[in-house]
Parts: C-alpha cells; structure tokens; sequence
C-alpha cells in the first residue's frame, strides 16, 4: 500500500540557511565582485542584482582524485570507423567532453562558479559598514504627512471631545469662587439669628431682618448655575507635521577643458554612488546640479554630464550659486543638505582662498556633509591645499580624496563615508 | 475506431493529475508489479513544488540535511540552471529508507507522475529491498532517525563551538569522505537511540583509548621491548575517517562525534556509487515494463504511452563518443539495455546466447534478472552478463591512452575478438578501487613527532590529481602534526608529498634524527 501526502504547503526555503551560509563563507569574493561590478557598470542601472563569479578553484571542494597521465584505457560508445589495433591521433588539446582519449570522468568542467545575489544583498554588500556621518534627521514641516496627536486642553472644540471630569472639576471650581462671600456671610447671619432667638427672643425687627437677608443670600448661592459654558473644556487634538527626513544633494563639478570625458565619467559614478547612498536614508532628496568652469551654472542632468564646454576654472563661482541657491531654495533647518564636488584640482590660483571663506562662512556651517574629490594623477594644486584647511576646521563633516581611475571610486567613497563613531 | 480501442477503459485521459489519479495508478501499477512479484518496501509518496524539489536537490537527495556551506553552493547552482531553464529538475527523488520516500513533482504531468511511481517507487524500490550491497551495508528503516541525530548534534555544536570551528571540521571531512568507507567490513547498522545512548560513554571512552596510544610516561626499562616500535597501525588502513576518529591525537571528542556522523552518512552512500548502472537500469527497466503492460491492458491513452516513449527515449539516450553532448557513458542506457538483454537471451536465445551464457540462455527470465539485480555490484554486473549483442548495439570500443606514446591504441571494438577484453575493460571503469586512487594509512611516528604516513599504491602509473595538496592539508588539519604521502609503483618510491611542506635542506630530517637520539 502506498501512500500518497501532498507536501507542497511545508516550508520551501529548507535551503536558506545554507545559502546564507555560502554568502558567509565567500564574503570576500562577492564583496570583492560587487565592488568591480560598481565601478564597471553604468550608471543607470545600479539597482540590479549581480551575477558573481567565484573562481572554480576558490571554490572546488577537494577530493582524492586520479590527474590525468599514466596509461589509461576508456570504453566509449558510438565506433564509427576505429578497427581494433589502429592507431589513431592524439585529438589536440585533450579537453572538452569529445573525442576519444579523454578519459570522461575527468571532465572537470566549470572554470567559474557563478551565481546570481538580488539587488538587496547587491547594495547591502556595497554598502555594509558604512553610513552616512552626522546623519541628522532634523524636523521638518514636510508638506505630505501629518499625524493627530493630542496636545493638552483647551476651551473650544467640539462636543465628541468633551472631556468630562475636567469640565466638572471646573464647573465645580467657579460654584466655591462664585458663591464663597455669599455662604461666609450666610454663614454668619444663621448664627447671629441663632444668637438673637435664644438671647433676644422679643426682638423681632432684627430677626426678621435676619430672615429676611438669609433668605436672599439663599437665593443667590441657589442662583450660582450648576454646569456653565464657561465651564466646559475639550481635549485638543492638533495635527502635526510627520517628521520626513528631506535632503538635498549638490552635484558640483568643474567642466573646463582641462576635463576630460573620462575624468567626468569618474565624476559621474561618484555622484551616483553619492545618490543612491542618500536615497537609501531620506525619503525625498532633491538634486541640483552646478557647472562651473569661469561661470556656474545650474543645469539638468543630461546637460551637466554630458555637454562640453572650455575655457578657464573659477571654482568659487560654483559655490557662490550653491550658497544662494541654499539660501532661496534649501534652508538648512528644513533641509539636510550634502555637497559633492568634483575637479580635476584646476583653479585660477587667486581663486582658492576665496573658495576657501565661502565654504568656511557660508556653507559648511549648514551642510551635513562635503566631499570633495580631486580626479587626477598629477601633483595637488593651490585648491587641495586650501581644502586642507578647511577639513582641519571641519573635521566631522568635510572630506577629501584623490582619485584616479574607475576602479578607486568605490574604496574612496568608503572610505569617505567610513562608519563613525557616534559622535 | 477499431474493436480494440473501443475495448479500452483508460484510467485518465487529460494531462491534468490528481490525488486521486496518482492512487489509481498507483493501485494498477502495484497490482502488475506483483504479478512480477517485485519485492519491495511500502511507499512514501510526496508531492513537491519545483522550490522544494531544488532543496532536496541541495541535500544531494538526504531529506534532512546538516547545514553546510557546499550545499548551499549546490543549491545556488541548481537555482541557477533551472531558472535560466538551461535544465529541467528530476523528475524525481527516491530515498533509501523504509518506507521508501519518493518525490514528485508538482509541475508533472499525469503521465510523468505514472512514470515516476514505476521507476522510483517499484523499480528503485525493489532494488533498494533485493540488492546485496543495500542489505548488507544499509538500513534502511534507521536512517532518517541518524539524519536526525546528525543534524541536531551539529547544530549543538555550532552553538558551543561556533560556527567556523564546525564548519572547518566538515571541509576536512568532507575532504576526505570517499575514504571514510569500509569496503570489505560490515559496519553495524546505525542507530539513532544507540548513537544518542553510547555518544556520551563513546566520549569518555575513546578519549582514555586515545591517551594510551600516545602515552608518554616512561615505561620501566624492563618492560621497554620491540612491541613498541612496532609499525602501528600493524596493516594498512584503507578507512582514513575512521583512523582519525579513532586515533587522532589532538580531537576534542565531538570532532570525533563529527568525524564519526560524516563517516556514516559516506557508508549509507557507498553502495549507491557502486551501483549506479544497475540500480537505474533496473528501474528503467521496470517503468519501461510496467508502462508497456497498462498499455496492454488498455488502462492508458496512445497519446499517454507517445508522451511516456519520448521521456524514456530521453531518459535512455546515448550520444556517440564524437557527438558535443557526450560526457561518458549513460548508466540509464547501459543498464537498460544489459536487463532487457538479459530477458531477450531468457525468451528467444541465440546461437551466440548458448555459447556465450549457456547458464540463463533459455531459463525464465523473471528468476534471471531477479538474480542479476540482487547478487551483484557494477563491476561484477558487467563483468558478468555484458553480452555481445550489446556490445554490437552500443558500438563500444576501447582506446588505451599512454602518456608515453605519442598516438593513441584501439585495443578492442566491437567484434568477436573484442567482447571480452571490452567486457574487462568497462568494469574494471565501474571498480570505485580502480577509480579512486589506492590511498591507506601506512604507519604513525608514536615516539617521534608523530606525524602519519600515507602510501598511494600507483595503478598504470595513473598520477594524483591536482588537489591532493588540498586535501592533505584537509588531513593535517584534522591529524595535527605532518602528513606524508608516499607514492609507490610496486615497490618503488615515485613521489612524495608532505604537508607542511619540507624545505629543501631537509632540516626536517635533522630535526628528527635529534629525537631519535633521544629515544635511544
């Protein structure tokens, strides 16, 4: 008898943990792999998976095994023209699965291991230890979201909100403040009637009068109201904005001519790198992009990569429209704000001390974070070192680096975003 | 419409499978098979998803698994190919063990499932009851209990020992698992209670074994005689694991325990590597039989039995030595052929028949394959009954490679002076001693640095492979102290391997000869 049990509903992910276990075990080869597959892709599509490739050998798991040599004779199926007794050619090269002489089961077959990570565990891996300095979500009056908390008592509001034993503890504190002198007084004539009747009994007049003024300050307690409007209190309830982190990023980068495609296209692949970074910790980021080469301009996108101009390099015009485009657009309490700029480290020499007080006065005080990379092999000029200076005075949140090719962006932006300490 | 067909009452005649048809062939499939009086173990039919299938893939065919890395690379390769569609999945998965767990695939067709109940649970079934390797060597009502043990005695050591330690322990001996086999030695059946019940006595055991053998004490002068530097092991071990489970020096006892499950789980697999073309011919062979009966009867559709004939012709394919698929003989076709062979000789013997098996040419063929199926091994298989008409049929022939002659020899083909020297030839192939490199433990250094001596016994000076230095260091981690490989054609040292490497002053020697004035 056999039985048949349908299994389909038990847990199919038996597997996972010794996929996760792979992952472990070959960190450093698919990090390694996700770091070239960084600087190698283009930009557009950085939010994909990776196919990543382990060489076979890392990989193989070893075994005790005859190697190829010695005399070996094989069976094969499929004799088309051999006799027995001939000899034939030894097939070139001895590998691949054909031709005879190859002993078929050393078929050792796949050079590379390759398999496929999503694109979560893409990024996760290319961003693993790092994370933004100084990120500060700072309150914003984000325009979007808002959530009702309640915010204490007020006088005004609607009957569904009446907050009952506060409208009776007040109701109750107007009665003794509305009808105190009234009930001392009271008070007083009820005792001296009873001091009259028992040692003046014949005095009449006054102990009518008595009467009379009880009867009246009676009537005014009496008339004290119970509940008034006045009395009536409401919880508030008030809408306050969501606090949504927002931030703005500024892509600086220096288009003269002495920039090459190349050096942009390194540029560009930090930018990118910036950007995804950000858009994995703010909800909203708005991007602004500055050309400068003698004049700054702001451009889109397409124009700011890819349009070419010449002439001379006047860096601070670049950070004089940054700042006013802060000023305008960008305030700094609603913004968080990070700057990336990029150049070959070309400047008119007059030029770097005043970039230097414009990012000293004007901007680094508001912004979370500046990068700077320098994209060239050649000799620092005037720029770095007056950049210097200023990552003496900011040292928490202004960066540094030289680049050279594709291939160093990734462990620049590392090591510019190396996880700190919390501060 | 003929007379016939009218005639037909066909179980199903959609694609679509369910629950309830599965039993319905199952019932009619069963009623055959025990016209065949097919032996075998009560089924455990499990429907699966493709999903699920993957995994039990990963587990090379273990339901229960410990965790390890390798299987998550396999599962990952799998997951790669079939959803890139560059493979489709087994149809299925039979598992030795009583009852016999059997896997279908949800994504199967009705047919496909049919096939699948003949071939797994009535032909490997039956094999895994009558086949003497099995018997002997297996249990098969035990065995997911030990998986069961193993799993969770790993995963406690992973919480005390982390899990690097453990999982480097299983690289070593996963390393070394083909040699962690007794070839020739029942092994006791494995038990999961037992394990559980003697693992802790076992500990303290073998621990104390352990220290005798490497004691160091000073022994009084009189009793100091030859016995103690007498080679040890006395005979050369072929069973790596179990020397090291036994007798490595430095093992904590659970890495013995983890030596020891590994060990285990190397000996239930053993018989199904030397079994492989007879155990899947004789399935083949089976579903091909069953199939062709409920056609017979008329219990299937033809366009049932034309879907059921392109997966067995598939199944069953061999592609020529020179054609781009080739990658060794398929064991499917082999053994098919070998079986159904077997039958024709029975029922309609030739001339060549009674000469060249005048003991089952003409005999009932049941009784016949029944006897080929349960007394014997591949090697064994071929050697016996590998007739010459499928020697015709397939067109084998054989090419003698040596690497000291510049062109390659076709010693035999497929003709009347070949037959038998093909027939020796391909068996020999299917000899897992021949396969493997013939490696045993020689002798240990006790009084000295103790290190272990291996001696590889050269074959046709058949070299090494390339990842023997691997696997060595795999040794080392596990013995301690240094290995040594010896290789010896005849008698003759060829090569030696050590781990650590010597230097080439061979300051190792000296060192040595220091220890030995020592001891003297």
């Amino acid at each position: 008898m056999s039985y048949v049990i349908d299994r389909r509903l038990n847990g199919k992910n038996k597997s996972t943990v010794n996929r996760q276990r792979f992952l472990r075990r070959y960190r450093d080869h698919i990090k390694k792999a996700v770091e070239e597959a960084v600087s190698r892709r283009s930009i557009t599509d950085m939010e994909h998976g990776e196919q990543i490739s382990i060489p076979g050998r890392d990989i193989d798991e070893p075994v005790l095994h005859h190697g190829r040599g010695g005399k070996q004779t094989v069976v094969h199926p499929g004799n088309k023209e051999f006799t027995s007794g001939e000899h034939i050619a030894r097939p070139p090269g001895g590998g691949g699965g054909r031709g005879p002489g190859k002993a078929g089961n050393s078929g050792e077959g796949m050079d590379e291991f390759v398999f496929q990570i999503t694109q979560e565990e893409f990024l996760e891996f290319m961003f693993e230890d790092l994370e933004l300095p100084n990120l500060v979500k700072r309150n914003l009056t984000g325009t979007d979201t808002f959530k009702t908390v309640r915010a204490g008592i007020s006088n005004e509001g609607n009957p569904s909100r009446i907050n009952i034993i506060r409208t009776l503890r007040s109701a109750h504190a107007r009665r003794i403040a509305l009808s105190g002198s009234s009930r001392a007084k009271l008070r007083e004539a009820k005792e001296e009637l009873l001091r009259l009747k028992l040692e003046e009994p014949d005095n009449f007049g006054d102990i009518q009068d008595i009467e009379a003024e009880i009867e009246k300050l009676s009537a005014r307690i009496h008339r004290v109201p119970f509940l008034d409007t006045f009395d009536l209190k409401y919880n508030l309830l008030i809408k306050q904005p969501n606090p949504s982190s927002k931030a703005v990023m500024f892509c600086l980068m220096d288009v003269s001519g002495s920039m090459t495609q190349a050096t942009k296209d390194i540029a560009k692949r930090f930018f990118i790198l910036l950007y995804l970074f950000l858009k994995r910790n703010y909800d909203k980021i708005d991007v602004v992009f500055i050309r400068h080469h003698t004049s700054a301009r702001e451009v889109d996108e397409e124009e700011f990569f890819y349009s070419r101009e010449t002439g001379g390099t006047i860096v601070s015009s670049a950070l004089k429209l940054m700042q006013e485009i802060m000023a305008e657009r960008y305030p700094s309490n609603e913004w968080n704000i990070y700057a990336a700029q990029a150049s070959d480290g070309d400047n008119w020499n007059d030029d770097s001390p005043i970039c230097r007080d414009i990012l000293i006065n004007q901007i680094m005080p508001f912004v979370q974070y500046y990068t700077y990379v320098e994209i060239t092999p050649r000799e620092h000029q005037a720029l770095w070192f007056e950049y210097e200076r200023i990552a003496e005075a900011f040292s928490d949140t202004f960066a540094q680096q030289q680049l050279v090719s594709a291939g160093d962006i990734y462990p620049v932006f590392r090591e510019l975003f190396q996880r700190r300490l919390v501060t | 419409m003929t007379a016939k067909e009218q005639k037909r009452q066909p179980i199903s005649t959609g694609s679509e499978w369910t629950f309830e048809l599965i039993q319905a062939y199952d019932r009619e499939i069963s009623r055959i098979a025990a016209r065949y009086a097919l032996d075998t173990y009560p089924n455990q039919i499990e429907v699966i998803t493709a999903e699920q299938m993957m995994d039990a893939y990963a587990s090379v065919g273990m339901p229960l698994g410990y965790h390890h890395w390798s299987y998550g690379k396999h599962f990952l390769s799998t997951e790669k190919s079939y959803s890139r569609g560059q493979m489709g999945l087994a149809y299925e998965i039979v598992i030795n063990s009583d009852p016999c767990i059997a896997y279908l695939m949800e994504e199967n067709t009705i047919c496909m499932q049919a096939l699948v109940v003949a071939h797994a649970c009535y032909g490997h079934n039956s094999f895994f009851k009558g086949n003497y390797l099995f018997r002997t060597w297996t249990d098969a009502s035990s065995i997911i209990d030990y998986l069961v043990f193993a799993k969770q005695y790993i995963m406690q050591c992973e919480e005390r020992h982390g899990i690097d330690a453990v999982e480097d322990l299983l690289d070593s001996c996963h390393a070394l698992m083909n040699y962690g086999v007794d070839r020739y030695k029942r092994p006791y059946p494995i038990s999961a209670e037992e394990e559980r019940r003697r693992q802790k006595d076992r500990e303290e055991h073998l621990q104390k074994q352990i220290n005798d053998l490497w004691r160091t004490i000073p022994k009084g002068a009189d009793k100091y005689s030859d016995k103690d530097n007498a080679r040890f092991p006395a005979e050369p071990q072929e069973n790596i694991l179990y020397f090291i489970e036994k007798h490595a020096p430095l093992l904590e006892p659970w890495q013995r325990e983890i030596v020891r499950i590994v060990r285990k789980i190397a000996q239930y697999f053993y018989p199904q590597r030397q079994t492989q073309v007879m155990n899947e011919g004789w399935a083949t062979f089976w579903h091909y039989t069953l199939m062709n009966d409920l056609y017979d009867e008329g219990l299937v559709t033809d366009g049932f039995m034309m879907e059921f004939l392109t997966s067995h012709t598939s199944v069953v394919f061999q592609p020529g030595f020179d054609s781009p698929y080739y990658n060794g003989i398929n064991p499917y076709t082999l053994g098919f052929a070998m079986y159904r062979d077997i039958r024709r000789m029975c029922e309609s013997p030739t001339e060549e028949d009674y000469r060249w098996f005048p003991e089952i040419a003409g005999t009932d063929w049941l009784s016949s394959i029944k006897f080929a199926m349960s007394s014997f091994k591949d090697e064994s298989f071929i050697l016996q009954y590998l007739s010459p008409q499928v020697i015709r049929d397939l067109k084998l022939f054989s090419i003698l490679d040596d690497d000291q002659k510049d062109d390659l020899l076709v010693p035999a083909i497929h003709d009347e002076d070949g037959y038998r020297t093909i027939r020796e030839t391909l068996a020999a192939q299917y000899n897992l001693g021949n396969r493997e490199p013939n490696i045993q433990i020689y002798s240990i250094d006790r009084r000295g640095d103790r290190s272990l001596t291996l001696r590889h016994q050269q074959h046709d000076r058949k070299p090494l492979g390339e990842s023997t230095e691997e696997v060595l260091k795999h040794l080392h981690r596990l013995w301690g102290f240094d290995i040594h490989l010896e290789t010896l054609q005849g008698d003759q040292l060829m090569k030696t391997h050590h781990v650590p490497p010597r230097s080439e002053h061979s300051e190792g020697e000296y060192g040595r000869l220091d220890l030995a004035v020592i001891h003297l």
